[in-house]
Order: C-alpha cells, then structure tokens, then sequence
C-alpha cells in the first residue's frame, strides 16, 4: 500500500462553516425574537436599538470567529493503520482509531446539510457514551470514498478504485432485500399513532378551554351537569352532547394520526435494505437521509416484533441487535413494517433463521403463573380492605373482581403465549400477549448464563434465566428448575466451542 | 438444591472483613440513634434499642449468611458464581467470553490480605460479575489461569 498522498491532514469541507452557520443563526433567531420583545415592551426603541444591535452582531462575530478557528484546527489523516483526527483551538487533541476497532462506518445527511450536498461521516467503535469519532462535514463523494477504505482496509485487501471523482455509485454486487414505497411508508404511518401527543394536545385543550365546546376531561363537571335537576345537559340534549364529545374525540384521534403519519414519513421515505458485501445496507429518511451499513456478522441476535393493532393486520417489524449502535439504540431496524414472508429472507440473510415448524416450545411454570396471579390478587384484596374500612363499601368488590379477572387472564394468556424453545444453534423466546414479540439468539454468541431466584421462586422450584448479551437483554421467566439447568448446561456448551473474538471478529485475532 | 454442589467456598477473612465493614457502619448508626435519643425529651430508648438490635444482628448474624451463601467454581473453563441471602443467583461465564479482568483491593480487604475478581463481559447484562473474598494470591493465580485459558483459544 503506497499512497503517500493520503498521509497528508486534510481539513473538512469549508462549507462546513455555512451549514454551522445556518444552524447557529437558526438558534438565534428565538432569543433575538423573545429578546426583542422584552426589550420593545419597555418602550424606547431607538435607545434599545443603539444599546442591542451592537451586541447582536458581536455575539454572531464571535461565534462566526471560533467557528472558523474550530474549522481550521480540525484535520483528519487517513493513514495506512489507522485514522487520526486532530483537533482543538486552545487545548489540542489527538486522536487514532485503529481500521480494526471501527465496527461500522455510517454516513447521516441532515436537512441543512443536504442542500449543500455534504454529509457527516461517523465512524463506531463500539465504546459507550457517544464517543464515536465524527467528521463533520464532508462532500458526499468523500464520505462515501471514506467509508469504503475503511471497508477495504479493514478486510485486509487493497482499496478497490482510486478516483475521487466517481459519483456515488451503487456497490455493484448490493441486492436489494426490502424496500418500502410511498404507499407502504404511508400505511405505516397510519399505524404509528401517537398517543403521547394526543395526551399532550388533550392536556393542552384543558388548558386552553375555550377551543372546546365543553370540558371533556372534568368527570366532575361531567357528573354535576349529569346529577343536577334541569341543568345544562337538559338544555342542551344528549345529542348535542354526543355529538360534541365525538367531534372532541375525532380531531384527537385525527391529530394522533397525522403526526404518525408526519414522522414516520418523515423517517422512513425511500427506506432500502440492501445486502451488500459488507452487511445489510440501509438507506432512509426524507429530510434527514442515513445511509448504514450493518455488518452481518456482529448481529447477535434477532428481534422480530409487532404491535397492538397491526398484528391484526399481519404488519411485523424486524431489528437486529448488534453491538455498534443505531443512534442511541443498540437495536437496528432492519425492517421497520413489512409481512413475515418478507421478513423470512431478512433473518436468512443474517444467518440466523426462523424457528421450524417441528421445534418443541415449551412454557414457563404453571406455579410461577399462579404465583404472579396470587401476588396481584392479594394486592387487589389489601386495596378493597382499605376501601372497606374508609366506609366505601360499595367500591370494594371493584377491585376485587375488575382487578382479580384481569390478572387471572393476563397470567393465563401470557401462560399460553409466553413460550421458549432451545434449536440446534438458536434460542427462541416468545413473550407478550397483546403485541407479542419474538427474540431469536444465537446460542454461540451468548456471553454469560445466570440463573437467578427470589424466595417465592426457591419455595415453588422455578427461576429466571438471564442470558448475557451483547447489546441487548434476553431472558426466560419463570422456568422450572431443572428445566433452567437443562437449558444453561445446553447453552453454556455451545459456548464454550467458540472463543469471543470468533464470534465478534469473524476471522480476526484480536483479543 | 444447586447449593454447595461443587462450589469452592470464600476465604473465612471475608466473614471478619464483612464484620469490620458493618461496624463501622453500626458505630456511625449508634451515634446517630445516640443523637436523636438526646434530641427526644427523657431517656425512653426508642431509638437506641432498636438501632442495637440491628447492628447486632448485622454484626452477628449477616456476615455468616452472606458468607455461606456465596461459593465459586472454575470447573470447565467456566467461572461460577453463586450469591445471594435471600435473592439468590447463579451466574457462569465461560472463559472465552471474557473481555478482561480486574482484581481489585480496597483498604479493609487490604488489610485482611482478601481480593476481589472481577471479569468484563460484552454482554449487556452481567457486563462485570465480581467474585469478592479471595486471597489476594489466589485471586491473582485465577486472574493468570482465566487470561491463559483466553490466549489459547484465540490462537
């Protein structure tokens, strides 16, 4: 490998600074509005302009100023082993990540970044807390060169092309595995009800009363006007009424709705998952574009998941946990909404699989059902105790029989539902009821066994199992004991034929 | 039942250090009992009899619990660990996933010559599992047998 052209620092774009520009400008505009404000409401405008203007455009200057430092004291080198960024006005600070340790390289485009055509280049190493290495901005061309020299050096082999000049072309050998199209995303949408705005925008009309015909919310109000002789409610006819509180209701759920609608489109338009041979790419986002790449091998295990509603409507997502993570979450969305058919060449592209039909599911303890059932129930009978001895008689059954039912069939259903199953190579756990969702892990790429018991557990003779995983968690509950022992035993042999940098690395080895 | 099957219990330093740890918690929970029983009018003991009953069991009774309740094992390639009074857990992690590995001393397990092993895994859960009460030689003896056993599976 001879390039010594690329052992020179480079710097980032210098458009970098217009896009910082633009965001810092952006986040002005609100102090300076409310700023203006306050002082205009004090009257002597002139006097105020003279005193604030100046002020204004030093503060810009200023940041303008060190923005412009920060950007020329920030290069980056991409040398033969490693990258190195250097960076800092007054404090300098070095940094090398070795071409080994950069798990996935992903390339994000906000919106302001867009319109300038460049992108932000983050490289994932793994650690905690963020501290991923990031160039900020880059041309896309460069982002994407970048990103395949580290694909390149990391495998081991020469960089494939040394033109820069070559539009972002598609990897030639990426086959396409999902996509989702305008009508798919919109469907999706429809399913991503927001119901934390709909609390929000319900707490906002309480507020804000008068944009309602009544106060829907107040049951007390509700149940004076009910009580009362010959009071509004008469007046008004139930009808009215009725029709009112449904007008209510509609435009909430219509608001939940749309920004459903809003925001999954707004993330997932033009989503592509591509297997590329590097790992599964994945393209989304309308505003926001982000391009990443996961790398097949590092995917310890699989997630598949759907929801309330949708699974009425046979809509199932799928997420591969992994190590590096996807921007905050440990779990990638490799499809966000699709049918299981779908899904089916997915997970056999990850090189798991799903589980066959002959697999032996197996439930958790009936004892640990009816345990979990007891503990509510006595709750419930200690709250209708209380209720008995405050002199509200009358509501004491409540309790007893609402939340004693629920509990019987929440234990019950989750008794049937809840199953796990040991294959040859994977683990499968299914948990839920209302919106199950199904783990599937890889028995080899588990990192520890734990066997853990509380006091009611080591009376009944059941315990939980929690599986050490790296990025996520997985777990069984309330397994007999020596069905727990069975399955670690079964488990921790198949761990012990692999080391982990096998199971991480593929290959490598480095410890 | 899982109790005791092979399980190398801790060293028995680890009884006496607990019992240092909770007597310096139990002289500064007396003092406080002391303070507030002047704070309340005439001498009823209130506070300070119960607060004895406590350090006196933690003194006593707690630290030979503890210690009978946490045993390992290295059998296999495999470290186990068994912990817990009441919330009992039995955790094992093969030598191969290991990250890396800590021994730690703090002042009090200093001055009884005890260690704790602690081994890193990349699992979210059990990131660390910390096997306290060790000599500090053996801690370091199953410190170099773990780091052996990892150097010959990634060759």
């Amino acid at each position: 490998m001879t390039e010594p052209l690329e052992d020179t620092p480079r710097r980032t774009d210098p458009r970098t600074f217009a896009v910082r520009a633009v965001a810092m400008l952006s986040q002005l505009v609100l102090p300076l509005v409310v700023g203006g404000f306050t002082i205009l409401d004090k009257g002597d405008f002139g006097d105020a302009l003279l005193y604030f203007l100046p002020l204004v455009v030093l503060a810009v200057g200023a940041n303008i100023f060190f923005a412009y430092l920060r950007w020329a004291r920030f290069t980056y080198t991409v040398g033969a082993d490693d990258i190195r960024v250097e960076s800092g006005v007054l404090s300098r600070e070095a940094r090398s990540v070795p071409y080994e340790r950069i798990q996935d390289v992903s390339i994000e485009q906000k919106f302001v970044p867009r319109l300038f055509g460049l992108v932000e280049v983050k490289f994932e190493t793994g650690a905690g807390g963020g501290d991923d290495l990031k160039l900020a901005y880059l041309p896309e061309v460069e982002g994407e060169r970048l990103r395949e020299l580290v694909r390149s050096r990391r495998d081991g082999s020469s960089l494939p092309e040394q033109d820069i000049d070559t539009d972002i072309a598609p990897e030639p050998d990426a086959r396409l595995l999902y996509e989702m199209g305008p009508g798919r995303v919109l469907t999706f949408g429809l399913f991503e009800f927001s119901l934390a705005v709909v609390a929000v925008v319900a707490g906002a009309a309480q507020q804000l009363d008068f944009l309602l015909p009544f106060e829907v919310w107040d049951w007390r109000s509700w149940r004076e006007q009910i009580a009362g002789p010959g009071q509004w409610l008469a007046g008004l006819g139930v009808l009215a009424q009725l029709v009112g509180g449904v007008i209510a209701v509609g435009s909430l759920i219509f608001i939940g709705v749309a920004t459903g609608v809003v925001r999954t489109v707004l993330r997932e338009w033009g989503f592509r998952l591509e297997r590329t041979d590097k790992g599964l790419r994945r393209r989304r986002g309308l505003l926001t574009r982000t391009d990443l790449v996961m790398p097949v091998h590092r995917v310890q295990a699989l997630r598949l998941s759907t929801g309330l509603v949708r699974r009425w409507f046979g809509w199932h997502s799928l997420k591969l946990v992994s190590l590096a993570s996807d921007s905050g979450s440990a779990n990638h969305e490799a499809v966000p909404f699709a049918r299981l058919k779908e899904i089916a060449p997915v997970v056999a592209e990850t090189g798991f699989e799903l589980p066959s039909a002959e697999i032996e599911w197996h439930r958790s303890s009936r004892r640990y059902r009816i345990d979990g059932f007891l503990i509510g129930f006595f709750l419930m009978i200690a709250i209708a105790a209380a209720l008995f001895v405050s002199g509200k008689a009358f509501f004491a059954l409540l309790p007893i029989i609402a939340g004693g039912g629920w509990f019987a069939l929440h234990e019950y259903m989750r008794w049937r539902w809840d199953r796990h199953a040991l294959g040859q190579r994977q683990l499968y756990t299914r948990h839920g009821w209302f919106a199950p969702s199904m783990a599937i892990a890889s028995r080899e790429k588990l990192q520890s066994v734990e066997i853990v018991r509380n006091p009611l557990a080591r009376v009944r003779g059941y315990a939980d199992i929690r599986f050490g995983l790296a990025g996520g968690h997985l777990r069984m509950r309330g397994i007999a004991l020596a069905d727990a022992m069975r399955i670690r035993d079964a488990v921790l042999s198949s761990m012990g034929e692999q080391d982990f940098s096998e199971v991480v690395e593929a290959g490598s080895q480095s410890a | 039942m899982d109790e005791a099957d092979d399980l190398t219990p801790l060293d028995p330093a680890y009884k006496s250090m607990l019992r240092l740890q909770f007597a310096i918690v139990g002289v500064a929970l007396l003092v406080a009992a002391t303070i507030a029983e002047f704070a309340i009018p005439g001498w009823t003991g209130a506070v300070w009899i119960p607060a004895l009953f406590v350090v006196t069991y933690a003194l006593v009774r707690v630290p030979l619990r503890r210690y009978n309740a946490r045993g390992y094992s290295l059998a296999q390639e495999r470290l186990r660990v068994v912990r817990g009074v009441i919330f009992r857990a039995d955790t094992v992690v093969p030598f191969g996933r290991v990250q890396h590995i800590d021994v730690g001393q703090g002042p009090l397990e200093r001055a009884y010559g005890l260690a704790t092993l602690t081994v890193h895994t990349a699992g979210t859960h059990n990131a660390s599992v910390s096997l306290p009460g060790l000599r500090h030689a053996d801690a370091t003896a199953m410190r170099e047998d773990i780091r052996a056993a990892i150097r010959r599976d990634t060759r």
